[in-house]
């Protein structure tokens, strides 16, 4: 009922996802590995939701829950009013008709021995989506067209395009079962500065076309500044800061976040010199070994002995500002 | 004061079975003593390349150096053959390199210990037990915890930005006159690339030497370099200061590449402008500006010739036929 009333399209609650560490030739299990460790955030319909993190900090593994490529250990995710956290796995195929995934690497993640078109159409032919022959040609054409490829381009193989142009293909292959839910993971981390542009412009455009949601899983903040009307900034499995783009660039408050947004160089000596930065000590931790409390205690250049007690909450710190930080 | 290294009309061809790829095509730069300097380009654009040419890294066959001159010192290097004892003093000891990725670059069959000491031993003739401490006090002061204990790892024990660190100690081991810093921190995280730039530039100011950073990030460039490089298609299109380039850039691939990156100081709403086409293939280019075909100018410019660098300010200079002065004003300043 909540969920249609304040148009919440995609809603995770306290979502938790464990890997088990295995030992031994019985593989006896000696610990998890929480990539995830109880995570809320909502979307709403047509927007984009930026989750930024550095390397391990599980923004991945969120992505891939709500395409249910993973099954949460804990946790609910409310797509459409249905939680799919726990369907069985039948059911699972039906949701990836609603909900698709635009891939890192587009070196990778295209078959080499699979031509274009193929690529495109193959989830057509898996949802059953093309009555005839014609259909799914003209469907597949149509495809190629909003991407901004040359549906003569479509009996060629992967090897033949350029990197911008593979990532086009990927994103035609996610589009072509009408989805309303995109995750894209790093959609444009792989590919060459000048070309990284061409791709970001083409996602906001599909989403202003297409009314599409956008789950935009990043390292890069200034691209998701530049996308994004919710961002999430995750650390070791938990979300540490929670808000709307603008306050989250203008008004940081978690320590974590603050060090993040000053360490992305700005291409501009002027303003260079001028800005404070601030470098963290040491490493990520281990999330098979999280520190007590406050997983960025070790590394916090604000740190009291109250931080390493307990994991501190989320808390809403001026509306729409979601801190967990006990500092704040 | 002559500058430190000074490289004039470099060329480097690979053969290939479709023909010769002019990897770098006449390239002419300089730095001097205690400068940090920055080299930018896409990929592809012959900038690790020239910088594996200066020292001599590049595999022959297919490669070849095709001509220019390489003034170190003084000295040609390009006069000394690759294998050459006089090539060995200097690679390493006086002018050293800090690869990309820190995981295929070390080797993972030996301690970074013995990795580190091998250069010490070779170069600062020490025996064993002083060059062990040597790399004890170098793996400290480049930021790792537990040197004296750490020093008997493998590379695989340590984290990306920790084996960078040790690729950085190990690059000054022998406090080289010159370090050039091949995309050092593109494979890490945004707060690691931070720390690990950081220790880098500490490291070169306290030895007083000079560094070159091969990049394709301009914020890295306009955060610790004084002059700048942007090259293009195996040649130098932009050179300059970097408060020249970044605030008056003058050539329409610095222009574009500027463009093309969102900002986080900037206002919201912007739209990007990408670079449209792809970037030429370097066999056979036509004598005509190698940018050409993607520029945004390219209406206007009636030139069906290679332009040459001209230069446009104090020390500033731009391979363009196009006067675009004050293009990005507007754009990005505030």
């Amino acid at each position: 009922m909540e969920s249609s009333k304040d148009n919440t399209f995609l809603e995770v609650k306290n979502l938790k996802m464990y890997f088990p560490v295995t030992q031994g030739i019985f593989r006896r299990k000696v610990g998890d590995v929480k990539a995830v460790d109880g995570i809320s955030f909502k979307v709403k319909k047509g927007e984009t939701m930026g989750i930024v993190g550095e390397s391990g900090c599980g923004k991945t593994t969120v992505g891939r829950c709500i395409l249910r490529i993973y099954h949460p250990t804990a946790g609910q995710i409310i797509f459409k009013g249905q939680d799919i956290a726990d369907i069985p796995s039948d059911k699972v195929l039906e949701l990836r008709r609603e909900v698709q995934l635009i891939f890192q690497d587009p070196y990778g993640s295209l078959n080499p021995r699979q031509n274009a078109g193929s690529i495109v159409g193959e989830p057509l032919k898996i949802h059953r989506l093309s009555r005839n022959k014609e259909e799914y040609r003209s469907r597949v054409n149509d495809l190629f067209t909003m991407v901004g490829l040359d549906p003569e381009m479509a009996n060629r193989y992967p090897h033949e395009f350029s990197g911008g142009q593979r990532q086009r293909i990927g994103i035609a292959r996610a589009l072509s079962c009408s989805p309303s839910l995109i995750v894209c993971d790093e959609p444009i981390s792989a590919l060459d500065v000048s070309i990284q542009a061409q791709i970001i412009n083409l996602l906001q455009e599909l989403q202003e076309r297409l009314g599409l949601t956008y789950l935009l899983i990043a390292h890069d903040l200034s691209v998701v500044r530049h996308i994004s009307d919710t961002v999430a900034v995750m650390y070791l499995g938990h979300i540490v800061e929670i808000t709307g783009w603008e306050e989250l660039y203008t008004n940081p408050l978690m320590p974590y976040t603050k060090a993040l947004l000053s360490a992305v160089p700005i291409p501009d000596p002027t303003v260079e010199k001028k800005r404070e930065r601030i470098i963290l000590e040491g490493d990520v931790p281990s999330p098979l070994n999280p520190p007590p409390g406050c997983p960025f205690h070790p590394r916090c250049w604000m740190a009291i002995p109250e931080c390493s007690k307990e994991v501190p909450q989320l808390r809403q710190i001026s509306p729409g500002h979601m801190v967990a930080c006990i500092r704040v | 004061m002559p500058p430190l290294l000074e490289v004039k009309n470099l060329k480097v061809t690979f053969d290939t079975m479709a023909g010769v790829v002019k990897a770098v095509d006449g390239i002419s730069y300089h730095i001097d003593e205690e400068e940090v300097v920055g080299l930018v380009g896409e990929s592809g654009c012959g900038k690790s390349v020239s910088q594996l040419a200066t020292i001599q890294l590049i595999p022959t066959p297919p490669g070849h150096i095709a001509g220019g001159e390489v003034i170190f010192e003084g000295q040609d290097l390009l006069k000394y053959k690759a294998d050459s004892n006089q090539m060995r003093s200097v690679r390493g000891a006086k002018i050293s390199m800090i690869f990309q990725e820190p995981m295929t670059s070390l080797n993972p069959v030996f301690s970074i210990g013995d990795q580190i000491t091998e250069t010490i031993s070779l170069h600062l003739k020490l025996n064993h037990q002083d060059a062990q401490q040597r790399a004890i006090e170098l793996l400290e002061q480049v930021g790792i915890p537990d040197a004296a204990m750490r020093i008997n790892n493998y590379p695989h024990q340590f984290s990306g930005g920790m084996r960078q660190r040790a690729m950085i100690a190990m690059a000054l081991a022998c406090h080289p006159k010159l370090v050039i810093a091949d995309e050092p921190t593109t494979a890490l995280d945004v707060t690691t690339q931070a720390q690990v730039l950081e220790v880098m530039m500490e490291m070169v100011k306290k030895i007083h030497n000079s560094l070159i950073i091969v990049t394709h990030n301009l914020g890295i460039v306009a955060r610790y370099a004084q002059r700048i490089y942007v090259m293009y298609a195996g040649r130098i299109v932009e050179a300059g200061t970097s408060d020249d380039v970044f605030r008056d850039p003058r050539h329409p691939y610095t222009i574009a590449l500027l463009k093309s990156v969102p900002r986080l100081d900037e206002p919201r709403g912007r739209q990007l402008v990408p670079i449209l086409g792809l970037p030429p293939n370097l066999i056979n280019l036509p004598p005509v500006c190698a940018f050409k075909a993607r520029c945004s100018w390219a209406g206007q410019c009636k030139k069906e010739t290679d332009p040459d660098l001209r230069q446009v300010g104090d020390n500033h200079f731009v391979r363009c036929h196009i006067d675009t002065k004050g293009e990005l004003s507007g754009i990005l300043q505030r």
